[in-house]
């Protein structure tokens, strides 16, 4: 098949979701910002609730920022409770610390100086009920709008992306041929596929929580301050030593990670060749080497993804080690606070549970930028293939085709004027070229490999737009039809046999929705396919899988041809339709193609004899362009390009009659 | 599966799992003992205001937190040694069962399918026992350990715990009861989408010719809505789950303080146990957390084991007997008697009753349509797949009691789709031969036409071939794959279509060369070509996996009618006159 240049092969669809921790190597965009912003555009259809989750995100923050806070105090109430009934009764506190004093508890008595003690009594229930009425009250609306953050957050993310993923099948529709011709099939898919998962993962998990996460941050960090300066100080010195930690490891893994991959990448490639060749390393003898050879890349591969592992790992010991290191450093200074009564025990409680609170949004900030990032990537990716041009509209008010299907005897009329076309500006292919296809004609296009046989079928399918000139179908110009008016009087069988994944009934019966079993066998029997069929174990009925790879290139080729036969078109077109089906098999086809082409105009891309040989027309094509146009006999004896084409392909075998 | 599998691959490393398990209780142990020092603290430094002891139990306590970082370092390693041990334990297992497979194995799994179990699924598993063996260990023991030391703290509380506990317990097993099956169904959903996606890619142009978009967006908007339903469903679960876990904590410590502050008052419990049971209170939520993360990545792991189990599980279609016997003479005589060959289930077989023998010096040919049962019957030769009836002798003895490796060592395969491996056209060359000499490398590669392209290739014998042989043409690929066989100089060649890609005049002259070197071997070409196979001392023809005519050129032309057809289409009337 012709590619216009600068086509690459088809890629394979990129190994998605190898899921190694920490390994995911991060891409950054061109332009982050641009498509971050981009991206959150999309959700303004759904900003009052994206507001209304954010405030609910923020009123949540606020409450669970409190809560430790309300707890302290009433742990508050209850030391003071305790040391109040330390104390005897009936005195005032400062006589009570007095009396301490002199007794040589100075400790305690500095200790006592800084609470709110009413000697000889206990714990003020009151208070203390109060206190935790007002804490479970405070975590209850904190759980409720966290709640409400989450469900509306994750109807907005959903209903995004399934706007989103909408939009990008609707383009792919939209796209023209030329696109999917240059960009290779792995990564449209790769866009349209897993960079979609990769944004909605990133929207799900990252924006809104993101965001809490740097509320929790801000508020939690106010609240320690406003308990203690200096054991939030004391605390926020450990969080460079957390980041150098991080940053340290992190970098080493990350070379291991490399290594890990690359052998990774190795060894898949081995896997992949050794089973792909399995008989041959079979019938070769070869078992007992490439065991060994997997052997010494497993083993390899073992010692890298250990390293790896193991160093991104120490991460985690590493951060519990700093936090409790940050406990411990809390629990003496503030003991020591405490005791000297510049603090109270509530308080201490409470910054405790604060600096808990606190290591855990740091890590989380860590891996939620990573995953933006990377998602913005994804996004980026996403919508540069939704700007892709796309095919002209057609028009307002098309025209219909002048002869329907039922009267065709005289329809599949061509008329090709004057038609120019180019891949690129500046490399003209086909100039100025006249043709006429009386219904019913078959026209063959010949040429050697690469000639831009298929150009003709992209124009005539109107796949690619022509340059200048018309193309008239039945007296019509195409560019007063709508394409698929065109393509609804096309039948194809193309050299690419595409089937779908699902049963060989439905594939059969791509080209006629709603055609009966019957239809379905009786085009399955002129394709010559009804035997085959017949011997998978479901028939008709069987499931062909993704890549039909339970069907021989042959076989396919010959559904693809049932499938044709099916949809009973005006014109047929079979590219190189035959190249994958031996010569008996074509016969057979011929032959039910003969039946098929009255009254039906056919072009035929052929290397078969027989083909050439019958048709009413020959157009002769090299180098993308058409070089000769005539009857077999007649470009025989001008004795130009056909005549050399002809010996070298046609004729490989001047038969020794027997 | 998942345990069936674990348990199978982790026991060579049950020394290192048992140190790990240890290790890692130690460190849970550690950290549990912290809030306990943290309370003694209060209890007997600040209540008394014992500042020398608050200093040496908070020396104690940094001494406590060194060593767990040390034990957690040595726990990872031995972890980290363990998960990637044992992955590589089972991708070289999973690769052996593969190369011991047979072509019908093959077929069944589908080679794309066994590649990814052989990588991805057990890259899969060996990431989950990573994260088993460092949290799924903790977890429980963080959990237990956090229960004994809050009762023990303060046994007047632990009717709390009997309460809130076991909420957490049903609230957490009712939301992991739900959003593992769904997650399920996402992955499967996302799928569907993605295939659909990717079959509007791959067949655009099929879509669009037969003018099927409409049908084609209603499939993928139903995949879509689908995907989004069952999306928003598990994530509405994830909403509510972790702020009511949250809440659950929370309002456990509201009653801790509540209680406790009334036990405090009445002085049943010292105030620092009541600091301590709250932080127990914490680590208990925490290690419950864990164990949520681990159910949801389990079920993923679970398909991946099972896919590599089935792997593993599935006998080979074909093995060698228990007791081979050994031909006496490898001349490359192939005898087929009244063999038949069908699929299970299927309603026609692919070869029924096909009788011939090939002998040594003598070429032997198929032809028949496509579908007609041509490389079936060639597979049969080297058993890559069983005959269902009938039986194949080569060199005088069944297939089926033969050695595998001496049966293939006997034959030389050039198979349909000439398949080349990365490296070098020597080190592909000398594949069934490793110790050819150069000169021999050189005369194969006469005899397969291949010798003036790979002379002219940078570095001749020592170019390099992609995977697959990508960088050479189609042609080139043929050539080097029938001097591969032909190095191994065998008395049996079989030929499988592989002279498609080869124009006829080098056909031609490979076929003399071939006839000059295997004059004592017998050779079998498979081929769709009349003028390839014509020469041919006999010629086999089939017609829907029947024999139609065996004989020579002209008595076929002349008696076998699906034959003269075959010759009409391609030399014309003329040549079958």
């Amino acid at each position: 098949m012709m590619r216009p240049p600068g086509a690459r092969p088809r890629g394979g669809v990129r190994m998605g979701g190898m899921g190694m921790g920490g390994g995911a190597r991060v891409e950054r965009g061109e332009d982050f910002w641009g498509s971050l912003r981009r991206l959150l555009s999309r959700l303004r259809p759904e900003r009052l609730k994206v507001f209304v989750g954010l405030c609910s995100g923020v009123a949540s923050v606020g409450f669970t920022v409190a809560g430790p806070r309300i707890l302290g105090d009433a742990t508050n109430v209850i030391f003071n409770g305790v040391v109040g009934k330390l104390l005897p009764p009936g005195v005032t506190k400062s006589e009570a610390i007095a009396a301490l004093r002199a007794r040589g508890q100075g400790q305690i008595a500095s200790m006592v100086s800084g609470m709110n003690v009413t000697p000889g009594k206990g714990v003020d229930l009151g208070r203390l009920g109060f206190d935790l009425g007002l804490a479970a009250g405070v975590y209850l609306m904190g759980a409720a709008s966290s709640f409400g953050q989450g469900y509306i957050m994750a109807g907005v993310v959903q209903r995004t992306m399934l706007g989103l993923r909408r939009e990008v099948e609707e383009k792919l529709a939209r796209l023209p041929l030329r696109y999917f011709d240059s960009h290779p099939h792995g990564d449209v898919l790769s866009r349209v596929t897993n960079d979609i998962d990769n944004l909605t993962t990133t929207l799900q998990q990252g924006l809104s929580q993101l965001l809490t996460s740097l509320l929790t941050i801000v508020g939690v960090l106010g609240m320690m301050f406003w308990i203690s300066p200096l054991l939030a100080a004391v605390s926020i010195v450990t969080i460079p030593l957390a980041v150098v930690i991080t940053v340290v490891i992190a970098r080493r893994s990350q070379v291991q990670f490399a290594a890990q991959w690359d052998r990774t990448g190795t060894l898949n490639g081995l896997v992949e060749e050794t089973h792909t060749g399995h008989t041959l390393v079979q019938v070769f003898g070869r078992r007992k080497a490439t065991v060994e050879e997997f052997g010494r890349q497993n083993r390899d591969l073992y010692e890298a993804s250990f390293r790896a592992q193991f160093l991104s790992g120490v991460i985690q010991p590493s951060m519990q080690f700093i936090a409790n290191l940050n406990y411990v450093v809390i629990a003496v200074l503030g003991g020591y606070r405490v005791a000297s009564g510049l603090l109270s025990l509530g308080d201490v409680q409470a910054f405790i549970q604060y600096s808990r609170q606190f290591t855990m949004p740091i890590t989380q900030i860590a891996s939620q930028m990573n995953l933006l990032q990377s998602g913005v990537a994804s996004a980026e990716r996403v919508f540069q293939f939704l700007d892709a041009e796309e095919e002209p509209a057609d028009l307002a008010r098309p025209a219909l085709l002048a002869v329907r299907r039922e009267e065709r005897e005289a329809a599949g009329r061509l008329q090709l004027e004057h038609v120019s076309f180019r891949y690129e500006p500046d490399e003209p292919l086909i100039e100025d070229f006249n043709l006429e296809v009386a219904p019913g004609e078959t026209v063959a296009i010949v040429g050697p490999t690469g000639a831009g046989k298929t150009t003709m079928v992209n124009l005539l399918v109107r796949f690619y737009e022509i340059g200048s000139g018309r193309i008239l179908l039945d007296g019509t110009d195409y560019k007063d039809l709508t394409r698929d008016e065109v393509r609804r009087a096309f039948g194809m069988v193309l050299q690419d046999t595409w089937l779908f994944a699902g049963t060989i009934r439905d594939n059969i019966a791509y080209g006629k929705p709603g055609a009966t079993s019957e239809e379905v066998v009786a085009a399955a029997e002129a394709a010559h396919v009804d035997h085959f069929v017949r011997t998978f174990p479901d028939s008709y009925d069987t499931v062909l899988d993704e890549e039909a790879s339970n069907v021989s290139s042959g076989q396919k080729q010959l559904l693809t041809i049932a499938r044709a036969f099916l949809s009973d078109p005006r014109v047929l077109i079979l590219d190189e339709a035959t190249s994958n089906v031996d010569t008996r098999t074509e016969v057979l086809v011929q032959a039910a193609m003969a039946r098929l082409r009255r009254g039906r105009t056919s072009f035929v891309i052929a290397h078969r004899l027989s083909t050439v040989r019958d048709a009413d027309v020959i157009i002769v094509m090299d180098h993308g362009r058409i070089v000769e146009q005539g009857r077999h006999d007649s470009l025989l004896a001008r004795r130009g390009f056909y005549y050399s084409l002809y010996n070298s392909q046609f004729a490989e075998v001047e038969a020794p009659a027997s | 599966m998942l345990t069936r599998l674990l348990r199978e691959y982790l026991r060579p490393y049950r020394r290192q799992v048992a140190l790990v398990v240890v290790l890692m209780a130690a460190q849970s142990a550690g950290s549990l003992y912290l809030p306990n020092l943290n309370a003694d603290i209060i209890n007997y430094g600040v209540v008394t205001g014992n500042l020398h002891y608050i200093i040496t139990t908070g020396t104690l306590m940094l001494g406590i937190t060194l060593g767990l970082g040390a034990v957690a370092v040595v726990a990872v390693y031995f972890a980290s040694r363990t998960a990637m041990g044992a992955g590589a334990d089972m991708r070289a297992a999973v690769f052996g069962q593969v190369q011991a497979f047979s072509s019908r194995d093959m077929d069944r799994f589908g080679t794309p399918s066994l590649i990814t179990r052989n990588t991805n699924d057990v890259q899969q598993v060996q990431l989950f026992v990573q994260m088993a063996l460092t949290l799924m260990v903790v977890a429980p023991i963080m959990s237990i350990g956090g229960i004994v030391l809050a009762v023990r703290e303060g046994a007047a509380l632990s009717p709390l715990l009997a309460v809130a506990v076991p909420i957490m317990g049903v609230f957490i097993g009712s939301v992991v009861a739900t959003v593992v099956p769904q997650f399920r169904k996402m992955q499967v959903k996302i799928d569907r989408i993605n295939q659909v996606l990717r079959e509007q890619v791959t067949g655009v142009r099929v879509i669009r010719a037969f003018v099927r978009n409409e049908s084609e967006e209603g499939r993928f908007a139903k995949a879509n809505a689908d995907l989004t339903a069952t999306a928003l469903r598990v994530n509405r679960v994830f909403a509510l789950a972790l702020p009511a876990l949250m809440a659950i904590l929370n309002l456990s410590s509201v009653a801790v303080l509540w209680f406790g502050g009334r036990l405090v008052s009445d002085a049943n419990m010292p105030i620092g146990n009541l600091t301590a049971f709250l932080n127990y209170i914490a680590q208990i939520l925490m290690a419950v957390m864990m164990a949520v993360m681990m159910a949801i990545l389990a079920p993923r792991a679970a398909a991946s084991a099972e896919r590599i189990k089935s792997v593993l599980d599935a006998a080979p279609a074909v093995t060698s007997p228990e007791k081979a016997r050994r031909p006496e003479r490898l001349n490359g005589l192939v005898r087929f008697e009244d063999v038949s060959f069908g699929y299970p289930g299927s309603e026609q077989p692919v070869l029924q009753d096909v009788s011939f023998t090939l002998e040594p010096g003598r070429t032997s040919a198929i032809v028949g349509g496509t579908g007609s049962g041509k490389t079936t019957l060639l597979n049969l030769i080297p058993r890559f797949f069983d005959v269902t009836g009938g039986k194949v002798l080569v060199n005088g003895v069944d297939v089926r009691d033969q050695e595998l490796e001496e049966l293939w060592a006997s034959m030389g395969l050039v198979a349909q789709t000439a398949f080349l491996f990365s490296g070098t056209v020597a080190s592909n060359l000398r594949f069934g031969q490793p110790e050819a000499s150069d000169a021999e490398l050189w005369r194969a590669l006469r005899v397969a036409q291949a010798q003036e392209f790979v002379a002219a290739m940078p570095g001749a014998l020592d170019a390099r071939i992609d995977q697959g042989g990508t960088n050479v043409s189609g042609g080139q690929r043929q050539r080097l794959s029938i001097a591969r066989a032909l190095v191994t100089k065998p008395k049996l060649y079989l030929f499988d279509d592989c002279f498609s890609a080869l124009d006829a005049a080098t056909d031609a002259r490979l076929r003399a060369a071939l006839k000059a070197e295997t004059t004592d071997a017998s050779v079998l070409i498979v081929s769709q070509r009349v003028s390839t196979v014509m020469h041919a001392d006999q010629i086999i023809v089939l017609d829907d996996g029947r024999v139609a005519g065996i004989g020579a050129h002209r008595e076929l032309v002349a008696s076998c009618a699906p034959y003269r057809e075959i010759v009409v289409s391609q030399l014309g009337e003329e040549a079958a006159a």
